[in-house]
């Protein structure tokens, strides 16, 4: 019997070696690449073992392309997580806490808005921007940003704001508090974590989008992934180049989804699941 | 359109989701004026409005005109429903369809049943830090920019110097030319695409595992030493809520999938990865036809309405 279990839990910890590796290598060689000379790169077959550069790092920092779509990625998805803050979190106190007409309507058409592919806006918001004379700005991705990033936040918190004691804002209206006061004393920050949470998805969200990215900027305001796409051309293919700037775009979003890792399944499905 | 995107009409579900049995009661409300509410969420709408609706009904517009820009001298008639008709009798747009149904076929058994084990693997007890930091790590996939998860696919996949090749003539299999063969391809996509998402899976399927109360699971464990029978009598209905959401947000998801795709192989070789996303987005930004990707676009929409009532009738109106 003993011996039966020492063979099941060798068999588990094999499972969950082959889990983490699965998980984790196409990451760990996307890194890796990153840190190979061109030799090594092109070697066939593949080399595990060698001695890492930072060439490809330099190579991109000194190209005034990659350093300005970073800071544009920045500008982008700093902007939205704030605006989407600023617009979200009053609508989900009102979900929280008040009974209105058309609630359920307002509720489900927040949830709609995950399931929205961005082909169907990319080209009406195209025409209009063209017209508007708004492509290739900050303004037009922001704003188109707010579509998927503002559900969810409003979700969110939501979420954690129906969490807050209601009986805090009676006394506090007992007290002669305004509704804004109570929002803005109770409710912000005591629901700071599920802002926090929010305001991380906002950004994980915005800083990985390509489509929009791609049709609505041309030179000005071109985001990180739009750079990342564009080596993708000519003959021979700079591979340390492209995985440099991969991993300069994916590190800091992966930091901060480690961050709400508990909270990843709740914001994809936007709450159906806990 | 406006009024297709706006979720059924109900009027008592609240916010609450109904996934998770054992939820509380709802709470009181606060006491307010008529309009504090209005007050409240009129931001979040107007813009949600501006930017979602007022683009969605100029698409709607759009799909009644020819709209070709490489033509706009001659003007954009409106043509009534002569877009829709020839996208009805388009062959492609049908092929393309059937493609990206082919896609969500080929990837979704793999990623539920890998899903699945994988969550059985960190539901068992034993090994709690090698299992914490496995769970950790399946967080790793889903936060990768889905641009760069094609362009490692691209590297991975290389014909001479990809890593998935090495690894395959480890067991003596040759070299594969995969992104310059169409069912390559196809494979490779597939392949990338039960990476990132697995772990989604994965993971839903954890917190359904995890919401089994611990004296039954402990009980039945007693009643039976068979794996299967505690998964199919015990954990399966947990199960079943969360199989419901991945099969539903899967489906629009491969409906949305472009990112990966085009950073990986653009759609081809030839068409054999252009899924319905690239394919709208070829015929409007490359072909520049807005009229008829437009139409194309609005009974894509219309097909996403339909996903996510599902998805709002299965999860949120239970509570009722």
């Amino acid at each position: 019997m003993t011996r039966r279990r020492i063979t099941a839990g060798a068999l588990h910890l094999l499972g969950l070696a082959a889990v983490l590796v699965f998980a984790l290598f196409p990451f760990y060689w996307m890194i890796s690449s990153s840190l190979k000379d061109q030799v090594d790169l092109l070697a066939s077959p593949p080399v595990w073992l060698f001695t890492p550069t930072l060439d490809h790092y330099v190579e991109i920092f000194t190209d005034q392309k990659v350093t300005a779509a970073v800071v544009n990625s920045l500008v982008v998805a700093t902007s939205t997580t704030a605006l989407s803050l600023l617009l979200g979190t009053p609508a989900a106190f009102a979900l929280a806490r008040f009974e209105f007409r058309g609630k359920a309507d307002l509720w489900f058409w927040f949830i709609s808005n995950r399931m929205i592919s961005p082909i169907v806006l990319a080209l009406p918001v195209y025409l209009v921007a063209q017209s508007l004379r708004m492509l290739d700005t900050y303004t037009v991705l922001v704003l188109i940003y707010l579509t998927f990033c503002l559900p969810i936040g409003i979700w969110i918190c939501t979420d954690q704001f129906r969490s807050i004691p209601p009986e805090l804002a009676e006394a506090a209206r007992i007290e002669g508090a305004s509704q804004f006061d109570v929002f803005r004393r109770i409710y912000l920050p005591l629901g700071l974590p599920g802002i926090a949470v929010s305001a991380i998805f906002s950004f994980i969200f915005s800083w990985n989008e390509l489509l929009y990215a791609l049709v609505l900027t041309r030179r000005e305001v071109q985001t990180a992934p739009v750079i990342a796409t564009s080596y993708m051309t000519g003959y021979e293919l700079p591979w340390g180049k492209i995985m440099a700037t991969g991993t300069v775009i994916v590190l800091p979003v992966t930091i901060f989804a480690l961050l709400v890792s508990r909270h990843m399944v709740r914001g994809l499905t936007m709450g159906a699941t806990k | 359109m406006s009024d297709g995107r706006t979720a059924p009409a109900s009027s008592d579900a609240g916010p609450a989701p109904a996934a998770s049995p054992g939820r509380s009661a709802p709470r009181p409300h606060l006491a307010h004026g008529r309009w504090t509410p209005l007050f409240f969420v009129a931001p979040a709408v107007i813009a949600l409005l501006v930017i979602g609706i007022y683009p969605t009904i100029f698409a709607l517009v759009t799909s009644f005109r020819r709209y070709n820009l490489t033509r706009a001298r001659d003007g954009f008639p409106f043509v009534g429903l002569e877009n829709y008709r020839r996208v009805l009798s388009d062959q492609t747009f049908w092929e393309t369809l059937g493609r990206t149904a082919g896609f969500f076929l080929s990837v979704m058994p793999v990623e539920l049943v890998l899903g699945g084990v994988i969550a059985l693997l960190l539901h068992r007890p034993g090994w709690g830090f090698v299992r914490s930091l496995t769970r950790v790590s399946l967080v790793v996939p889903l936060a990768t920019t889905y641009a760069v998860v094609g362009l490692i696919g691209r590297l991975v996949f290389n014909r001479d110097f990809g890593v998935a090749n090495a690894l395959l003539g480890l067991f003596g299999v040759p070299a594969l030319d995969w992104l310059g063969s169409p069912t390559g391809a196809f494979i490779a996509v597939a392949v990338m695409d039960v990476w990132q998402w697995t772990p989604f899976c994965a993971l839903i399927f954890l917190a359904g595992l995890s919401m089994v109360p611990v004296e039954v699971e402990e009980s039945a464990r007693l009643e039976t030493s068979s794996h299967l029978r505690l998964l199919r009598w015990v954990q399966l209905p947990y199960l079943l809520p969360g199989l419901t959401a991945v099969l539903i947000l899967r489906s629009a998801d491969i409906l949305k999938l472009f990112d990966m795709v085009f950073t990986m192989t653009r759609g081809g070789p030839g068409a054999a990865t252009e899924l319905i996303s690239i394919y709208i987005q070829r015929l409007g930004f490359r072909v520049f036809d807005m009229g008829t990707a437009s139409a194309q676009a609005i009974m894509l929409l219309v097909l996403t309405i339909v996903l996510s009532r599902m998805y709002i009738r299965v999860f949120y109106r239970e509570i009722q």
